[in-house]
């Protein structure tokens, strides 16, 4: 972990960063952000941990703990919640044993998340499977891309 | 029919990418390579990714130039390539059936694009076709021939107003950006754009970057400002790399960096992704962001333009702000402030969406009325229906019913009746739209977002919440509406930012015009547009069903009884009133009351 | 130098002051939850809000620069009305337990409840619960109470350059914590507990002491150099609390020794008694141990205050090694002193003066120090002398 975290760190020095890109980097790189990697921080950059910790549940973009496998983005802004987007979410919830309040399934293998419009409004409702943008997204063809995604792996 | 020039233009925004824009493209580039256009038939084809041009729910769109004739197909899927490229470049007959039909031409037709004019039309990627378009002469001008002074008159003169929703005067901001004498000054251009429902600013980054860019370049020089930062959402990666991509071409031909165009003026652009909170669209939590701090709006002991990132100065603009300042430097602010009404200048870009068929991105003049822009340009209200009330400003914004369709658009209107222009969210609903939950749902919004430093944020709009809560699931007192505009009014006074200032403008204004709604969820413990999920009930016609068992199939918690063609029948104790079955049943005999 | 009036008096003050400096000038009564003298502005509880003439809403006076002829009015019907409000709401999201917490009776928010007639709430609704409770050894960290008026966050980020904790979360959710909302490991100066306004942030071992019939004691702290001001918060004659004023030499600020080490003062480890060692060259500790090989073993190498194997941990749970009975002997202070003047008689005599070293305190004070080093050198007749605090 150190390497990655220190190629990180040369970003930031290099790129004039701040906290958040350095977040944005960790949690591109492992998908959420270890306590592990926010004390190096801590120590490296003499930054209080307590402010990562503050900057990281502040924003929607971090993760404390590790995401699923997949990751449903269901869009619950104006026109998609108009377009029935919360049946849509619901529905997941159902399926994929998530209870309310959380994200993850328990076998890691699903991550359910919402997100306050994606600005792609004239296709709504808009659901993201795993970074492929899908518009116009009924109940059907999402529980078809959920059993697809199931047997992918 | 020899030597002809063909240009083909595919949508490759988000939701054109969604629709598959990649693969039509390649599609394009591989059928015209096989058949070998140039070649055997004398025609110079060139395939174009262009912006988004607004009318998204015809998506896929594509443009054929024949010559400068111009032909649209929607719809486009990548098997119908094929017909396209033989029927109509080969043989110069366009596929009739698949072209957009009239209400296409309508929803553009009505339309003044400004700052809109280069989406869908150029390649966002390649900065040789803006520069042709007249790309980076303003810009060029106001380095080499203008004074700072000259060009904060031309823009003050123009009108233009601030396109983020507040609506301040861009000329007297710039100008006090000017004012300010410091050695370090910022330019930040606001692409935080969170309303639900608004996709303005984002068209615009990844289909017209350079406009943005050449407008921060202006700016810089008017105010004397040599650094500047653009804030791009965490949701937008397409924009963040359109916009990179756009910038490294800048430094490139030397528009950004040093010495610019010769003129001895320096600008540094960088791009700053935001990381999900829609707080961060506020100036300052903007500028605590850059700063790599939480987002929490400060307290403005300071004007932002005497003390603002990092204590400097600072001059933050909207995106669509920026982008309409190259043209106005072209063609001159009378020009702008004539395409206006008399106290705001240029035209506005709408999102129009929810029930009107023709859902999608408008440009407009400003002055133009309501009505037109919902049943001219939008074509009326989907399937036929009747107009109930627009939302206009998003979550921050109010909604306005029918008997003000008349209005003219501009700030002071829209304020006037209890709405916002907003950053340009406008939302349609119709009969089977709630307006009490309507309010909730934004209300849900706003409280989600809260960065919660101020008490009456942070636990005023829960406790707001928790009452439309409440009354939409008829559990509604009687004292709860004067509670709900005492609340209101209390959150509007006291609130530190903006968030929290407008948070309570959906619920003062369906208040004001749908009164009755609220009492009847109130008092008759009764949803009028059978939407609230406690308030209605589902239940299936049994002369009308044909027991096909569609529903039985969909229902998620085994609601529905009944054997193969016979009529079945709903639990109402199990069933959790989703809706499913409802969307599924073909024959229309489920019922919701 | 601006002047502006506030309430009908003219005032006029330095140029960068905020209204409420100007108020606070004035001494007119305003209330605040978030404000701190010694702190940048947070603008947070709104409580400060004042009408300005000019202005369309009222507006905070702690985040507002004073400007010549402002019109300031800081109590109007609607004012407090708007006031009132922000209390109920505050307490909606709070557990109300004045019966049984440490606060009562030196709680702000409680105390502005009581001048605002806050009998019942109109807004009820979703409360903040936090079931874990924080397991360090010397603050009680109540989330559920705390206002979120960030005065602790910036207390330790500011003035004590730590940053510890600071705001987590967002909206509704926002709680001040430490990173991951563990357990808060700090240096413990007590800072935080000194500045929060509500039950939020108080002293373990305040619990139960005891809320009325309190008396102040000023005084020195005894542990270092620096010599802070402290306050004994005395009850029924035991130190249950130590606070510090702010108009002192340490401004109000004090270490973890100062907040929190008060405990030996009513130790009952605490010796009373001057205690004359029994043994002598013949009945040295080594062989009286080995006669009674049931004593707790003295180690001479290892501190008093080593945890030695004991149920230990902190709070003073530690067993001092007590001399016990068969080394040591109480005695009168006349007896003492009579035996100390005559060994160290003896020993001058017979081995010289500078054969005697003496060894002072830093918890002396400096005129105990003064007379130990003049007893050495007038006395004694030695220049050994020395102080704990070198080496």
């Amino acid at each position: 972990m150190e390497e990655t975290l220190e190629k990180v760190l040369a970003n930031y020095r290099n790129n004039e960063g701040n906290i958040i890109t350095i977040l944005q980097d960790v949690e591109e790189t492992f998908g959420y952000i270890p306590e592990e990697a926010v004390n190096w921080f801590s120590k490296k950059l003499d930054i209080p941990a307590s402010r990562f910790f503050g900057i990281a549940t502040f924003y929607a973009q971090f993760h404390l703990k590790p995401k699923g496998k997949n990751v449903v983005t269901v869009c619950r802004g104006t026109a998609c919640h108009v377009k029935g987007s919360e049946k849509l979410l619901n529905r997941l919830h159902i399926e994929l044993d998530i209870p309310p309040g959380e994200d993850t399934s328990d076998d890691l293998r699903f991550t359910v998340e919402k997100v306050n419009c994606v600005g792609a409004c004239g296709i709504a409702p808009v659901v993201i499977l795993n970074k492929d943008v899908h518009g116009k997204m009924t109940l059907d063809k999402l529980m078809k891309d959920m059993k697809r995604l199931r047997t992918d792996e | 029919m020899n030597n002809s020039d063909i240009q083909i233009k595919v949508c490759t925004g988000t939701g054109g990418i969604a629709a598959g824009g990649e693969e039509v493209l390649s599609s394009f580039k591989r059928i015209l390579s096989i058949a070998n256009i140039e070649a055997s038939f004398q025609k110079k084809c060139s395939t174009h990714k262009v912006g988004c041009r607004g009318f998204c729910a015809k998506d896929l769109l594509v443009d054929v130039i024949v010559d400068g004739a111009k032909t649209t197909y929607q719809y486009v899927k990548p098997d119908m390539v094929e017909r396209i490229v033989f029927e109509h470049i080969v043989h110069g007959i366009p596929v009739t059936e698949w072209q957009v039909d009239e209400d296409f031409h309508t929803f553009h037709g009505k339309q003044t694009k400004v700052v809109l004019s280069k989406c869908g039309e150029i390649d966002p990627e390649d900065i040789d076709a803006y520069i042709t378009l007249g790309g980076y002469e303003a810009a060029r001008k106001a380095l080499t021939l203008m004074s700072p002074e000259e060009i904060v008159e031309v823009v003050k003169s123009s009108n233009l107003r601030g396109r983020g929703g507040a609506g301040f005067p861009t000329g007297l901001k710039w100008d006090l950006g000017l004012k300010i004498k410091s050695d370090i000054k910022y330019v930040i251009c606001n692409g935080d754009e969170g309303d639900p429902g608004a996709f303005m600013d984002r068209s615009v980054m990844e289909g017209d970057p350079h406009s943005v860019i050449e407008g921060m370049i202006i700016c810089a020089k008017a105010t004397r400002s040599h650094h500047g930062y653009i804030y791009v959402r965490a949701e937008y990666p397409l924009a963040v790399k359109r916009l990179q991509l756009a910038i490294d071409k800048c430094y490139e031909k030397n528009f950004l960096g040093k010495n610019i165009f010769g003129s001895g003026f320096d600008f540094d652009l960088k791009i700053f992704k935001g990381a999900g909170a829609f707080v961060c669209g506020e100036a300052t939590a903007l500028m605590r962001s850059i700063e790599g701090k939480r987002g929490m709006p400060t307290p403005k002991l300071w004007r932002s333009a005497e003390k603002g990132l990092w204590d400097k100065p600072t001059v933050l603009n909207n995106v669509e702000t920026f982008a309409n300042i190259p043209r106005i430097l072209l063609k001159g602010a009378d020009w702008f402030r004539d395409l206006g009404t008399e106290r705001s200048g240029g035209t506005k870009v709408f999102a129009l969406t929810g029930k009107v068929k023709n859902a999608g991105l408008i440009e407009v003049p400003l002055g133009m009325t309501l009505r037109k822009i919902i049943y001219d340009i939008g074509g009326g209200i989907e399937g036929d229906g009747k107009f109930k009330a627009v939302q206009t400003g998003g979550p921050s914004g109010g909604c306005i019913p029918a008997e003000m369709l008349d209005i003219e658009v501009d700030y002071e209107n829209l304020a006037e009746v209890g709405s916002m222009m907003g950053s340009g969210g406008m939302v349609v609903l119709d009969a089977t739209d709630c307006m009490v939950n309507t309010a909730r749902f934004f209300l849900e919004f706003s409280q989600a977002e809260s960065c919660g430093k101020c008490t009456p944020c942070r636990v005023g709009t829960k406790r707001l919440l928790e009452i439309l809560e409440r009354v939409t699931s008829g559990k509604g007192k009687e004292a709860d509406i004067e509670l709900l505009e005492e609340l209101s009014h209390f959150i509007r006074t006291m609130s530190l930012c903006g968030l929290g200032m407008a948070a309570p403008n959906p619920v003062f204004s369906t208040i004001k015009y749908f009164r009755d709604e609220y009492e009847a969820h109130i008092r008759d413990k009764r949803c009028p547009a059978a939407v609230c999920r406690d308030l209605i009930t589902y239940s299936i016609l049994e002369e009308a069903c044909t027991g096909c068992g569609a529903c039985k199939r969909v229902c998620p918690v085994d609601a529905i009884r009944g054997t193969r063609k016979m009529p079945h029948r709903i639990d109402p104790i199990v069933c959790v009133k989703c809706g499913t079955c409802f969307d599924v049943c073909k024959f229309k005999t489920i019922m919701k009351s | 130098m601006v002047t502006l009036t506030i309430d009908g008096q003219k005032i006029t003050i330095r140029k960068r002051s905020t209204v409420l400096d100007a108020i606070k000038r004035l001494d007119i009564p305003i209330p605040t939850l978030c404000h701190h003298p010694e702190l940048t502005p947070f603008g947070g509880c709104r409580l400060c809000i004042v009408e300005i003439k000019g202005s369309s809403r009222p507006i905070t006076a702690c985040t507002t620069f004073v400007r010549d002829d402002m019109e300031v009015i800081t109590s109007s019907p609607q004012l407090e009305k708007l006031r009132k409000t922000t209390i109920e709401l505050l307490l909606s999201d709070h557990p109300n337990d004045c019966m049984i917490c440490e606060r009562a009776g030196d709680c702000k928010l409680q105390e502005l409840a009581y001048f605002y007639g806050i009998k019942e709430n109109r807004f009820s609704g979703e409360r903040r619960v936090y079931k874990n409770r924080d397991g360090n050894p010397f603050v009680e960290r109540d989330m559920e109470k705390c206002i979120l008026c960030g005065q602790c966050v910036r207390i330790c980020d500011e003035i004590q350059g730590v940053g510890a904790i600071d705001f987590a979360y967002r909206g509704f959710r926002t709680k001040i914590c430490p990173p991951y909302d563990k357990d808060l490991n700090c240096e413990f100066c007590g800072q935080c507990v000194a500045v929060c306004p509500t039950g939020a942030l108080t002293g373990k071992m305040w619990a139960l002491k005891g809320r009325q019939e309190l008396n102040e004691v000023d005084t020195i702290c005894p542990y270092c150099g620096c010599g802070c001001n402290l306050t004994l918060v005395v009850r029924r004659n035991e130190v249950i609390r130590v606070t510090s004023k702010t108009d002192t030499i340490n401004e109000g600020w004090l270490c973890l020794k100062g907040s929190f080490a008060y405990g030996f003062i009513h130790s009952p480890e605490r010796l009373t008694k001057p205690l004359i060692r029994v043994t002598t060259k013949e009945h040295s500790a080594f062989s009286v141990q080995q006669a009674n090989p049931t004593l707790p073993s003295f180690d001479p190498s290892v501190s008093p205050l080593a945890k030695g194997g004991t149920e230990g941990g902190w709070g003073g749970d530690s067993k001092l090694q007590t001399p016990n009975s068969e080394l040591f002997r109480e005695t009168s202070w006349d007896e003492a002193l009579d035996f100390i003047a005559k060994r160290l008689k003896e020993i001058k005599e017979k081995y010289g003066s500078d054969s005697i070293g003496g060894l002072s305190s830093a918890r002396c004070t400096n005129e105990e120090n003064y007379l130990f080093q003049k007893f050495m050198r007038a006395v004694i007749g030695t220049n050994n002398v020395d102080h704990c605090a070198r080496y």
